[in-house]
């Protein structure tokens, strides 16, 4: 049975612009012991979905709406009383959040801060809590820690706060750690630490996490499983290394060609078109088709459902017949891969369209806004000029870059 | 913007790059002038030793006990046409050099030799002729446009103050601006909080391009967008240096954005450039330990291949010094100032001595290091 599932989550919130479906029908699970990220850019509602399960989103305006449920070993938490989500949050799932200054108390030294979860949560005496404290501390690498643990937050840098942050976090050795943008605020050097300290408190106490973020670096270094989530839906759902070889939904695509890669440089950066919708206004249908350079009229005119993706189409697993969605049950396997995409029904039209125009080429300076039509036309317009290397999606991943001076690699 | 011209900098001996009013000059790490290393002869910019120090001030009387060492002698060239990336961390000194060579702050000493004229020691009228030749784009366009102002009227207005054009003759610049960097003419009638983040920095772009410059700090353009939007503002810039033949100082903290849109990188640690040359160079053949520290942290999109420098990652050796520690009262360092993280094999004693100046470790490509070796074989 998985840690948790989360099954048709839905959170709407009330705004002057209108209703906000900002999470539309979210479901995923995480198994014990396991890493799964959740990807997407502002307003895809990642977070929503990490503050709904913790119970933490303001209502109103917020509305987790009925026929939600997410079942933490197997207890569904939207139905629990208010006091026993304290006793939950904290002793069995604990967050930390991008910005620790906001969630540390200014007025208090930190070492008193972990010392007083730990006593509202274990009921040990003062000395001892104060002492497990300090031991929190040198967990997480705060060095002297004795010390460290008298200083107030702002006495601290944004990575020692962040440690404070985590020591607090995994003070009652939780089963789920939801860590929303951990790192985002860090810079590059302090982000290695504290992901390199993430995976060994994973290793070490086996807990699972929920790692959300926009960053595909991250989510490729420290994950096992990726939900991609656009628009308040799961687009996507994949192993890491699934998803990275060969991304199946439009939009996964797109953003994986969009980033520049360190030490792999490209003439032109492939483009999505357009900007990210908004929550009170999502597109009909698809919510991707807009920005979709393969859409065709079925996009406009049904929306797709999350369907067996890639291999797992092929091959049928777990007995999902071809094509058919996946259904409650069959979630949180770790082998599933869905991708809510017509693709997945019409593979026909990914090759066609991959032939005609290739997807995601390169747009010149103002077409980059044009609806998907214009943006047909466009591209096709444009595929007489040479175009940058398309890696296939059935070619196997080049060569890993751990020798810099690899020539080709660079010269791509 | 067009009025941040200010009095007159006070740095009497802004000419040589070494000099530094009285009570700053007590260091003795001050590198002599390097050429810039190497300026070519049709450089667009030259900036020799800039340095930008902010005042501690103690006691009732605010007596200055100290300086901020924000910028500390930072020396780069630009040619037109070219983008030099500029990448540091959080506190290295990188987005106050981009302002300080635009005299949108008052550098303390140093110059910024701009087509043949000194930045740093232009009056009023000369200053606002420089606007219409360098231009800034900001992380936040929202944060310097007029909200209650429509996207036409505030593009009209930089026509008008820089006297470009009036009347239809504006209208007519404002329509093809918009269309320049991808949005519609039909925009000009909105106002900015209608926009995305990515249009809304494509307005910023365009108020930049209204004045035709031929060189743009680009300060963290991309940094506030999200992923897929990104990629449409870095193509845009691209372009439109083709076209009009712009040079960017392009300011980030993200090196696989600095590396795709940079001819050369300058690195930036602490207020000094540790390392400087071409983009490829800098990014395969890093000779600052420091620069393989940070390109080693940087995660990559491939899962099982963890780093371009997997291995030599930076020990955790517990915190960096918080920005600015270095220059700090109590914390002064007078040897090289990544010395205390540094994981350089070589590293000894001899580098807690001297800060290191920036030397020359093949064609093209400087260092900050004395461990270092010179592959160039010149002297």
């Amino acid at each position: 049975m998985a840690l948790l599932e989360v099954e048709n989550l839905r959170t709407y919130f009330e705004t002057e612009a209108g209703l906000a479906r900002a999470v539309d029908g979210v479901s995923f699970s995480v198994d014990k012991g396991e890493v799964l990220g959740i990807v997407g850019e502002s307003g895809s509602g990642k977070s929503v979905t990490s503050l709904s399960i913790m119970r933490l989103v303001p209502q109103p305006p917020g509305r987790i709406m009925p026929g939600s449920r997410i079942l933490f070993q197997g207890r569904d938490l939207l139905g629990v009383s208010e006091a026993e989500m304290r006793h939950i949050r904290g002793n069995d799932i604990a967050m930390i959040f991008q910005e620790p200054m906001t969630s540390l108390n200014p007025v208090y030294p930190v070492g008193d801060q972990i010392a007083e979860a730990i006593r509202y949560h274990r009921g040990v005496g003062k000395r001892q809590a104060r002492a497990r404290a300090v031991e929190l501390l040198r967990q997480v690498g705060i060095p002297d820690p004795e010390r460290r643990a008298a200083d107030y937050p702002h006495q601290l840098s944004g990575g020692m706060r962040q440690r404070v942050m985590i020591a607090m976090a995994i003070s009652c050795e939780p089963d789920l750690l939801i860590a929303d943008e951990p790192t985002t605020a860090l810079d590059v050097t302090i982000q290695a630490q504290i992901l390199d300290l993430l995976a060994e408190l994973r290793e070490r106490l086996g807990m699972a996490m929920i790692l959300i973020t926009h960053d595909l670096g991250v989510v490729a270094q420290v994950c096992d499983r990726v939900v991609v989530m656009y628009a308040g839906q799961v687009v996507e759902e994949a192993s890491v290394d699934d998803l990275f070889r060969e991304p199946r939904h439009p939009y996964t695509e797109g953003l994986l060609k969009a980033i520049p890669r360190l030490g792999k440089p490209v003439e032109r950066l492939a483009v999505i078109p357009g900007t990210v919708p908004s929550p009170t206004a999502w597109p009909v249908s698809c919510r991707f088709h807009p920005r979709c350079p393969y859409g065709w009229d079925l996009c406009v005119e049904a929306a797709p459902g999350l369907f067996p993706a890639g291999e797992d189409r092929a091959e049928g697993v777990g007995g999902v017949s071809d094509g058919a969605l996946v259904s409650g049950e069959d979630r949180g396997s770790a082998g599933v891969r869905t991708s809510r995409c017509w693709l997945e029904r019409h593979p026909e039209r990914r090759e066609e369209v991959r032939r005609r125009t290739g997807p995601y080429e390169a747009s010149r300076v103002g077409r980059a806004e044009a609806p998907a039509e214009h943006w047909h036309a466009a591209s096709a317009a444009e595929h007489a000029a040479p175009e940058p290397e398309r890696a296939p999606p059935e070619a196997p991943s080049r060569p890993l870059m751990g020798d810099p001076d690899t020539e080709e690699d660079v010269r791509r | 913007m067009s009025d941040a011209a200010g009095p007159r900098p006070s740095h009497p001996h802004a000419g040589s790059a070494g000099a530094v009013p009285g009570d700053v000059a007590s260091t003795g790490d001050v590198a002599p002038p390097d050429a810039a290393l190497d300026a070519p002869d049709d450089a667009l910019l030259v900036v020799r030793g800039l340095k930008k120090y902010y005042p501690i001030r103690k006691g009732l009387l605010g007596r200055v006990v100290d300086h901020v060492r924000a910028v500390d002698d930072v020396s780069f060239w630009l040619r037109r046409g070219e983008t030099l990336g500029l990448v540091g961390e959080s506190g290295s000194g990188k987005t106050t050099t981009g302002r300080a060579i635009l005299r949108l702050i008052e550098p303390t000493a140093g110059e910024a030799i701009f087509d043949g004229q000194d930045i740093f020691r232009m009056g009023d009228e000369a200053l606002r002729r420089l606007r219409r030749r360098a231009q800034i784009v900001f992380q936040d366009p929202f944060g310097s446009l007029n909200p209650r102002m429509t996207v036409g009227d505030a593009l009209r207005e930089v026509l008008h103050v820089h006297r470009i054009a009036r009347g239809a003759e504006a209208d007519r610049r404002v329509h093809e601006l918009l269309e320049q960097v991808g949005l519609s003419p039909d925009h000009a009638r909105r106002y900015p909080h209608e926009f995305s983040g990515g249009q809304r920095q494509r307005i910023g772009i365009a108020r930049a391009l209204a004045v035709e410059p031929e060189f743009i700090v680009c300060d963290e353009p991309v940094s506030a967008l999200d992923v897929s939007v990104q990629a449409q503002v870095l193509n845009l810039l691209a372009d439109l240096q083709d076209r009009f033949g712009i040079a960017y100082l392009f300011i980030a903290h993200d090196l696989s954005v600095v590396e795709h849109i940079s001819d050369r990188i300058a690195v930036m640690y602490r207020g000094r450039i540790v390392e400087v040359g071409k983009s490829e160079d800098v990014i395969r053949r890093p000779r600052h330990p420091y620069t393989r520290a940070l390109l080693s942290a940087v995660p990559v999109p491939e899962p099982g291949r963890k780093a371009l420098y997997a291995g030599r990652r930076e020990p955790d050796g517990g915190p960096t010094p918080p920005p600015g520690a270095g220059a700090h009262p109590a914390a002064r360092w007078e040897g090289c100032p990544y010395y205390p993280q540094c994981s350089h094999p070589g590293k000894d004693m001899e580098c807690t001595r001297v800060v290191p100046g920036l030397d020359r470790k093949a064609p093209g490509h400087f260092a900050a290091c004395i461990k270092e070796s010179d592959v160039s074989g010149a002297p």
